[in-house]
């Protein structure tokens, strides 16, 4: 904080403050479940606050009458056409207004559950929430579920308004009923409403003038408990976090860009850039018309040169050495998930992170909350406009505080093709695992596709359908972003197994060579499906134990021969049978049926996409026991 | 106020916008800076050099509808020295020699063809992804459902009923295929807001806005168009004085704002700012 600094004398300095607090606008977001009467309630807000133009008020009557419209005060924010017409706000409108006190900008947050990105596009720019509840209808799906985003929003300072009180013929009984169930929900988010105030938006009652109507309400009106919400703690106290923005070279200055968004920094102060480490020097703030500030604060938008030129980029988090940020490629998180599309495991998201941006996955999903009901939900996938706690991890470190330590560096959002779809904040940190200055690590390989490696080896006589099965499969996973290549047999043979023949020996050394090639795609983190005819269990046998290390699954593609003569696809059985091809599998050389495959498809007897289906159940399988080895 | 106070409300409003200009200009490949020359987008330019540390690393551009003010022309090459402005300036010649003015068609085709289309050739022509706009939430209930970093199609259409959301500082980070991001750092000032910082860091403005013979121009647009207010303030002290008792809206001389009921929302979804 500036003052602190300030040459001037103490009491002109409390003077200054006290001025400066009284000129700071209050954001005050206005939430609740759709139709409950948030935009009426600040329509007549600004009305009874003498705060609308001159002119207004008319302007929209006119324009009503005109519709043969009854006026609403609404319509005073619904500005836009389509609003009027379905009667609902769809975007967060923002409108200043000033009591005798001060001034304040009131945030109309839609309640339709369509909006509720809007709304917590509102309420996250909000120091204090005003939750409306309509009288006669009660508490809502959306009453709820508003309150727990303010919780992990942290809005802290919450006033229920119970509204339509002249529908239930101002009832106290039926205001403490509403008080008392809503109360203990709140209470078991961690928040608590300074008020419960009754209320009639419509005729303007408690709002400005108390309601004679309500004689049993004692407490304030709502511009009086408006005037008591505090401004949010500052944050200067806390340790130094100054994210960078950019690196400035517009001249012979190279200036490191970014705001303070904890703490404050002062030429002279040491800092340590985190991810990376490296140490330098504040020498200069580089205002611009100058003189420079002395010190920049939070809030405050610095330029800064370095007496130590080190290598600096966006995303870095500058620190004092003595109080650093975390560094790390996991924690968990609470995220609320506002994609039209569910939050999905081992996907890959655009983390943002203050300045940072990295690419990370949701490791594990441990618990999906239902936002109004706090009931969990059991499913593989977070839905739309739901809560849950997960497992996040990044490919690359990121610089983070835990949101209880730091709640400006311990909270993100996650991006999906360039749109923001939620966010969340940090819980705690799990330990680092594999990071390593040099060599990359199956278990990162793992953590950037998003999976564990394997091997499906596909076995059956020729024109059995593997190749087909393969193919369809490789498709399926390839489509749901898996890494995935298939080592096909006949395409060895044209390159790779050019030199072998169908010899006993050349088989196995065919089979040997295929093994090969798909450990190295395994190793390399992908899925591989390898499709060869391999008649011989003993080669299959070596094969399975070459790749040991890999998840392994043997897929056998089960036709009777008669079948496969029949299809024919390649015209290889006639030329077997007429002898112009030797050693033909299942013609005139043996294959030895695998006697526990992991997958056995008769494809006389299932369909195509069963069979698919049975192949990517039994990897999906193997991969989840699999991805606890690189997730935990 | 000293410039080391950070706490005020002022300085609050220019620290953010500072930072909304600095995401911009790291996340966009191409940004532009429309200036109409009026006193929102010389605030824009003083916070520019401010970001940027005295010298603005993208170009501005004036879309000249040939109906600026003569007071204004000599106001642009004057500030184009005193900021060391790179400006681009176009016109839309077409329609000028296809005979649109304000003499014989209505405002909304005029601000449509002389401001409207020139600005959309010139982003076609220069494939700005950021356009750096001047809006305010105070100034038209449109206008208050923006984002700091607004989306708009390859038509310059804003979709203003699925925008992105925005929390914690994190903007939208890349403009829809063959369109461009609005990038709004005034969004949180009003316009009182906007004169007390004028006056704080003493920027140049036209003199257009203080009062001669009983009337100033409270907002500044093409001359056939805007009106002047009645008002004695003749100079900014005044001028502020004055906007914090008044209770007529900012833009009630601008023709164009009202000839339909809803004409403004149909020139922004068109593309206009």
């Amino acid at each position: 904080m500036s003052t602190a600094f300030h040459s001037n004398p103490a009491a002109a300095q409390a003077a200054n403050k006290a001025a400066a607090e009284d000129q700071r606008k209050m954001h005050v977001v206005v939430v609740g479940h759709v139709d409950h009467g948030k935009s009426t309630f600040v329509g007549r807000l600004l009305n009874d606050t003498d705060s609308l133009p001159n002119g207004k008020i008319e302007q929209v009557r006119k324009n009503c009458a005109a519709e043969g419209m009854e006026f609403e005060y609404a319509f005073l924010l619904d500005a836009l056409i389509e609003e009027q017409e379905q009667n609902i706000t769809i975007d967060t409108t923002r409108i200043f207004f000033r009591t005798q006190q001060r001034a304040y900008a009131i945030i109309d947050a839609p309640g339709h559950k369509e909006f509720l990105k809007n709304m917590v596009t509102g309420a996250a720019s909000a120091s204090a929430a005003l939750l409306l509840i309509d009288a006669k209808e009660g508490v809502m799906d959306q009453s709820r579920r508003h309150a727990f985003l303010l919780s992990l929003l942290g809005v802290k300072q919450l006033v229920v308004l119970v509204n339509k009180m002249d529908l239930v013929e101002h009832s106290q009984a039926t205001y403490e009923k509403i008080r008392t169930e809503y109360a203990a929900f709140l209470k078991s988010l961690g928040l608590t409403a300074v008020h419960f105030i009754p209320i009639a938006a419509k005729h303007g009652e408690n709002i400005v003038q108390r309601s004679a109507k309500m004689p049993w309400w004692t407490g304030p009106t709502v511009t009086e408990a408006l005037d008591a919400f505090r401004h949010e703690d500052d944050l200067t106290g806390l340790p130094l976090r100054l994210p960078v923005s950019d690196i400035y070279r517009f001249d012979h200055r190279r200036i490191v860009a970014g705001r303070v968004e904890a703490g404050a920094i002062r030429p002279g102060d040491e800092l340590i850039f985190q991810p990376g480490g490296r140490r330098s020097t504040v020498r200069t703030f580089e205002d611009w018309p100058g003189p420079s500030r002395e010190v920049v604060g939070t809030g405050g938008s610095a330029s800064v040169t370095l007496s130590e030129q080190i290598f600096v980029e966006r995303g870095q988090v500058a620190a004092h050495p003595s109080n650093q940020p975390r560094v790390g490629r996991e924690f968990r998180a609470r995220i609320f998930w506002l994609g039209k599309e569910p939050l999905v495991p081992n996907k890959t998201y655009k983390l943002r992170l203050l300045t940072q941006n990295v690419e990370a996955v949701i490791a594990k999903i441990e618990k999906i909350t239902d936002a109004s009901t706090l009931e969990s939900i059991q499913a593989n996938s977070v839905p739309r406009d739901s809560i849950c706690e997960v497992i996040v991890r990044t490919t690359r470190p990121v610089a983070f505080d835990l949101h209880h330590e730091c709640a400006i560096t311990g909270r993100f959002a996650l991006e999906e093709a360039g749109r923001i779809h939620g966010g969340g904040i940090i819980l705690d940190a799990r330990k680092e695992q594999d990071v390593r200055e040099g060599k990359v690590t199956a278990a990162e390989r793992s953590a950037r596709s998003g999976h564990a490696p394997a091997v499906l080896w596909f076995t059956g006589l020729s024109g059995s359908g593997k190749s087909t099965i393969a193919e369809l499969v490789e498709r399926r996973l390839f489509d749901a972003g898996r890494q995935v290549f298939r080592v096909d047999g006949d395409d060895l043979r044209t390159a790779l197994n050019r030199d072998l023949g169908f010899s006993a020996a050349d088989r196995a050394e065919s089979v040997r060579r295929a093994s090969a090639v798909a450990g190295l795609f395994a190793n390399a983190g992908h899925i591989s499906l390898v499709t060869l005819i391999a008649p011989l269990a003993a080669d299959r046998a070596k094969a399975r134990a070459a790749l040991s290390n890999h998840a392994f699954i043997e897929v056998f593609v089960d036709a009777p021969l008669d079948v496969c003569e029949q299809r024919d696809v390649k015209g290889l059985y006639a030329k077997a049978r007429r002898g112009e091809i030797a050693e033909f599998t299942g013609i005139s050389s043996p294959y030895e049926a695998p006697e526990s495959p992991e997958v056995h498809i008769r494809t006389d007897k299932l369909t195509t996409d069963q069979a698919v289906d049975l192949v990517l159940d039994a990897l999906d399988k193997v991969l989840r026991s699999k991805a606890e080895d690189w997730e935990v | 106020m000293s410039r080391n106070a950070q706490n005020d409300h002022l300085t609050r409003l220019e620290q953010t916008s500072i930072h909304v200009f600095r995401e911009a200009f790291a996340n966009f490949r191409s940004v532009c800076m429309p200036w109409s020359m009026g006193k929102d987008s010389n605030v824009l330019i003083w916070l520019a050099r401010k970001a940027f540390c005295g010298k603005i690393p993208f170009p501005l551009l004036h879309i000249d509808t040939t109906y600026e003010f003569p007071e204004m022309y000599e106001f642009r090459e004057k500030a184009k020295v005193i900021h060391g402005i790179d400006l681009i300036v176009r016109v839309n010649e077409d329609a000028i020699r296809r005979g649109i003015g304000y003499a014989t068609h209505d405002p909304v085709t005029v601000t449509h063809e002389l401001k409207t289309v020139p600005f959309k050739a010139a982003i076609d022509e220069f494939k700005w992804d950021a356009l750096v706009t001047g809006i305010r939430r105070d100034e038209d209930p449109t206008r208050a459902k923006e984002r700091w970093f607004s989306p708009r199609s390859a038509e310059g259409n804003w979709d203003y009923k699925d925008q992105p959301p925005e929390f914690w500082g994190q903007f939208a980070s890349s403009a829809p295929e063959g369109g461009h991001v609005r990038v709004q750092p005034l969004l949180e000032w009003t316009e009182l807001d906007i004169w007390e910082y004028i006056r704080r860091e003493n920027i140049p403005n036209p003199t257009l806005y203080y009062a001669r013979n009983g009337k100033r121009f409270r907002s500044l647009g093409c001359h056939p168009i805007t009106h002047p207010v009645d008002s004695p303030a003749s100079n900014i002290d005044e001028v502020i004085e004055e906007l914090k008792l008044t209770k007529i809206s900012e833009r009630a001389g601008r023709a164009q704002d009202h000839v339909g009921r809803n004409s403004m929302q149909e020139l922004r979804a068109k593309g206009f700012m």
